[in-house]
């Protein structure tokens, strides 16, 4: 890795930081800050102050010597707000034990997602990616500033002032001072222009193992979520939806619902009623005691197996084009051996262990909001058009989230405009707490979209691969969302396609087309994405086309992955690893073994993975082990690495045995983890996770780890039974 | 007016008698650590100990509680429990955190009976409380880390 220079520009805003005793880079604090008398302070100060110093808003260090990084990045479990202090720390030669870390505000010209231009969020395992060399430039200024005002004030040449774990260190003349000691100094000097950043050999925290930042308070019952916060005054709302998407509300009776003790209010707010109550429970019990007649006029009434049937339909004729290379059709016709397949996906829930939840606290043309926040742009934007309010004064604290895997970055800001209505439907005069019972979640929409694939290869007389058709029909997730002129080009959701059109197996014939019919069920993207199907369809079927052309599982792969050494290289070391070729230990009497493999790469990182297998007498399995190899560039934290294709196995697990939200004349049938069930400590693998090591930028790991597990399982299920399962969820009959 | 003893304390609650001890200790104790998760005892984010044993508060209503000893993941103060705390921090187990408490509580109660537990010992113990991160690799290995610490 090189050292690069970056250019900064000066400026002077040091008469406001010495108000606060405290070094800021960059201007914004967060928005917990602004009701203290300081708070205020630095909001009048920054009006004035130059845009240059904007991007630096990452880093505050007190007095006390307290290093706080401000994380523009929410923290759903998948380990962003440890890595976005590492990188900080590492530049800033902290230790770590002096930083710790608060969520950033929504302010999209400070903490706007680099790979998403202006907007400020969190998805797509960009969290790391983009903020790589943001957040060490951030920390490197700090120390640069910091070194400099140790030096001017001991009268020594700043090159002979070295900072190790928070100290500041002049060697020749012993001295050693704490960060603090320099902070007021450090504001009044420039903010430099010419930043050194480490080489990777001099890295004491990334690629090194540290504690996670938010361990300790989730160890004892300490984070705060959504669902604990409790303002003044707050009201909780429990709302009634729609059985079925698309109804309204006609009329509803109330009484009940107002005799329950602790009932305060009942309101409409078009497709969906809210009991108000002081607590919970009163208004659970008073929205459970409501009467509604519902509009079903505009509603959605189809079965999921209807639905199949259309895509089954539409899945005949070709659609629109992904990808199209030499003469698929010819190809096929002058094939030994053709195969076909079809491949089915049900919708998924999120499913996160908090439900969606939401606070709105609305004042005089403004308004504030509590919430796991994943998508601060879009929602303040949403926001501000329902109730009247330029974006930049909603001010959105973003607290952790109890899981999302994709949900609370809704591009129709679902269930924050529903707590906003709610608000706004008792005219402010309470904080409103939103919150959704399990089976509220459930049912409430926005699901990894029903798919169908085909696909139809062809092998000449030597087993080579000379032709490849795969034909997807699926919802799109960008189509009517104000995401749809990034998302939506030529008729093609790249959302849909990704995995598939980007095949890296060498086939001259190759083609991919889609069909993106609309339906009536709210869609939106789940952990991993369009990879969630396309990694399912292409792996088992060139495993199946290994089978066919009489070749072992990984040789026809690598021979197909030529011009892909980042592919071969996690499919070689998870095979080296699992000991690929090698017999299995038999199971026990009746039962057959079993073991797959799948690579595939999704947000830029590639991850392979070797399912073992048991399939017992009555049909049912168990996973025994998972061997997973991943290459995601420089692992800043190898640890939460490790951690991530962990949980994305035993994630993908969930969907692969169990998963599928299904629709019964449009109402759909599952509520709770009965009838959506996801897996236990017990069903859990195994695991063993392998990194390769990089000296490339790094690339995201909260979803790459869930793509190749079903693939590899399906493959683990037809090497121990000779039986192709092709219908997801995965069930033996 | 129901008087329940939460964490050594006994705590006087004005609510109907049907409410669920989770949410007379969230809403109105104001002990937020227990979390809901699915209301029906399906998930074990709301379990906390009941004289001992791990039990899910959604599904209890207050006026079953009695006597009993209530014990939430902010009153685990014993060595069983601060062993699993350091444990659980010691092999960064927890990535959202919202089913942890509930965790720790069932560990708890785990640790305390059986000091050397095996995998199906934490498997049984275990089985009802659901991690949507799936970081039960983790959990296994910290119920095991706190088991030796303690040794």
């Amino acid at each position: 890795m090189t050292t690069r220079k970056h250019n900064i520009q000066p400026s002077s805003r040091r008469d406001f930081i010495k108000l606060i005793g405290g070094l800021t880079l960059g201007f914004c604090l967060p928005g917990s800050r602004d009701a203290t008398a300081a708070g205020a302070t630095i909001a009048d100060a920054n009006a004035g102050v130059s845009a240059a110093f904007e991007p630096n808003a990452f880093v505050r260090i007190g007095a006390d010597s307290k290093v706080t990084v401000i994380a523009k990045h929410l923290e759903m479990g998948q380990g962003v707000y440890t890595g976005l202090a590492t990188l900080v720390a590492e530049e800033l030669d902290a230790d770590w034990d002096q930083v710790s870390v608060e969520g950033a505000p929504a302010d999209a010209k400070h903490y706007n997602n680099l790979l998403w231009g202006p907007f400020q969020g969190t998805g797509g395992s960009t969290a790391i990616a983009n903020s790589f060399d943001q957040l060490r430039n951030a920390g490197a200024i700090a120390r640069a500033m910091l070194v400099s005002a140790a030096a001017g004030q001991w009268g020594v040449p700043a090159k002979d002032v070295s900072v190790s774990r928070g100290r500041l260190i002049h060697a020749a003349t012993k001295r050693n001072a704490s960060f603090g000691e320099f902070v007021v100094h450090a504001a009044e000097l420039p903010i430099p222009t010419d930043i050194s950043l480490k080489q990777a050999k001099d890295f004491i925290y990334i690629g090194k193992h540290v504690p996670r930042k938010d361990g300790k308070a989730k160890a004892t019952g300490k984070a705060i979520f959504t669902q604990d916060i409790r303002l003044p005054g707050m009201l909780t709302g429990v709302v009634a939806h729609p059985p079925r998407f698309g109804s309204t509300v006609k009329g509803f009776d109330a009484d009940a619902a107002l005799q329950i003790p602790g009932v305060v209010d009942v309101v409409s707010i078009g497709n969906a009623v809210a009991v108000l109550g002081n607590d919970f429970w009163s208004a659970k019990k008073g929205r459970d005691a409501l009467i509604i007649k519902w509009n079903d006029s505009n509603a959605f009434k189809l079965d999921s197996s209807e639905i199949m049937a259309q895509y089954n339909i539409l899945a005949r004729g070709p659609g629109a084009i992904a990808r199209a290379e030499g003469d698929a059709d010819t190809a096929l016709r002058s094939a030994k051996k053709v195969i076909q397949a079809a491949f089915e996906f049900p919708y998924l829930a999120h499913a996160a262990m908090e439900p969606m939840n939401c606070v709105v606290r609305l004042g005089k043309g403004e308004c504030e909001v509590w919430n796991g926040e994943q998508f601060q742009s879009g929602d303040q934007m949403a926001l501000g058009q329902v109730l009247g309010i330029s974006p930049e004064k909603i001010k959105l604290n973003m607290l952790f989230a109890g899981g999302s895997f994709g949900r609370r970055a809704n591009p129709a800001s679902d269930y924050i405009l529903e707590c906003a209505r709610i608000a706004k439907a008792i005219n402010g005069r309470a904080p409103v707490k939103l919150v959704w019972t399990r089976e509220d979640d459930m049912r409430a929409g926005y699901y990894r979209p029903m798919f169908y694939h085909t696909i139809k290869a062809g092998l000449d007389a030597k087993g080579n691969l000379i032709a490849w058709k795969h034909r997807l029909v699926g919802q799109s997730i960008g189509t009517g969302t104000a995401m749809e002129a990034m998302m939506v080009k030529d008729g093609i959701d790249h959302t849909s396609v990704e995995g598939a059109s980007n095949l890296p197996y060498q086939i001259s014939n190759l083609t991919v087309d889609l069909h993106s019919p609309v339906i009536g069920v709210p869609v939106q993207w789940w952990r991993s994405v369009g990879s969630t199907h396309t990694a399912f369809s292409t792996e088992t079927f060139i495993d199946e086309l290994a089978v066919a052309a009489g070749k072992d599982a990984v040789a026809f792969r690598l021979a197909l992955l030529t011009k892909h050494p980042r592919h071969v290289e996690v499919l070689k070391l998870a095979a080296a690893k699992a000991g690929w070729g090698k017999r299995l230990a038999p199971g026990a009497k009746g039962e057959k073994r079993g073991r797959g493999i799948a690579v595939h790469e999704s947000f830029n990182s590639f991850v392979a993975q070797v399912v073992e297998v048991t399939v017992k007498a009555d049909k049912s399995y168990k996973v025994d082990r998972v061997v997973c190899a991943v290459d995601c560039g420089i692992a800043v934290n190898p640890d939460i690495v490790r951690a991530q294709m962990e949980g994305g196995i035993g994630f993908a697990m969930s969907a692969a045995k169990y998963g599928a939200i299904t629709l019964n004349d449009g109402v759909v049938d599952q509520s709770n983890f009965h009838d959506y069930r996801i897996v236990n400590i017990s069903e859990m693998p195994k695991v063993e996770v392998h990194i390769v090591p990089s000296a490339k930028a790094p690339t995201g790991v909260g979803e790459p780890g869930v793509p190749p597990f079903a693939p590899a399982l399906a493959n683990a299920i037809a090497a121990a039974t000779g039986k192709r399962l092709r219908k997801l969820p995965l069930v033996l009959v | 007016m129901v008087q329940i003893s939460v964490n050594g304390k006994m705590i006087a609650l004005d609510v109907a008698p049907d409410t669920p001890l989770l949410w007379c200790l969230r809403d109105h104790v104001g002990l937020t650590g227990s979390k809901y998760g699915c209301g029906i005892g399906l998930c074990g984010a709301c379990s906390v100990l009941m004289d001992g044993v791990s039990v899910r508060s959604c599904s209890i209503p207050v006026s079953a509680v009695g006597r009993a000893k209530i014990t939430t993941v902010e009153g685990l103060d014993d060595k069983v429990a601060k062993s699993l705390q350091a444990a659980w921090q010691k092999l960064d187990v927890s990535q959202c955190g919202y089913c942890q408490s509930g965790q720790l509580v069932s560990a708890t109660a785990l640790l305390r009976k059986k000091r050397n537990p095996s995998d199906a010992d934490i498997d049984a113990a275990l089985s009802g409380n659901l991690c949507r991160c799936a970081t039960y690799v983790r959990i296994r290995a910290a119920v095991k880390e706190a088991a030796k610490a303690l040794l």
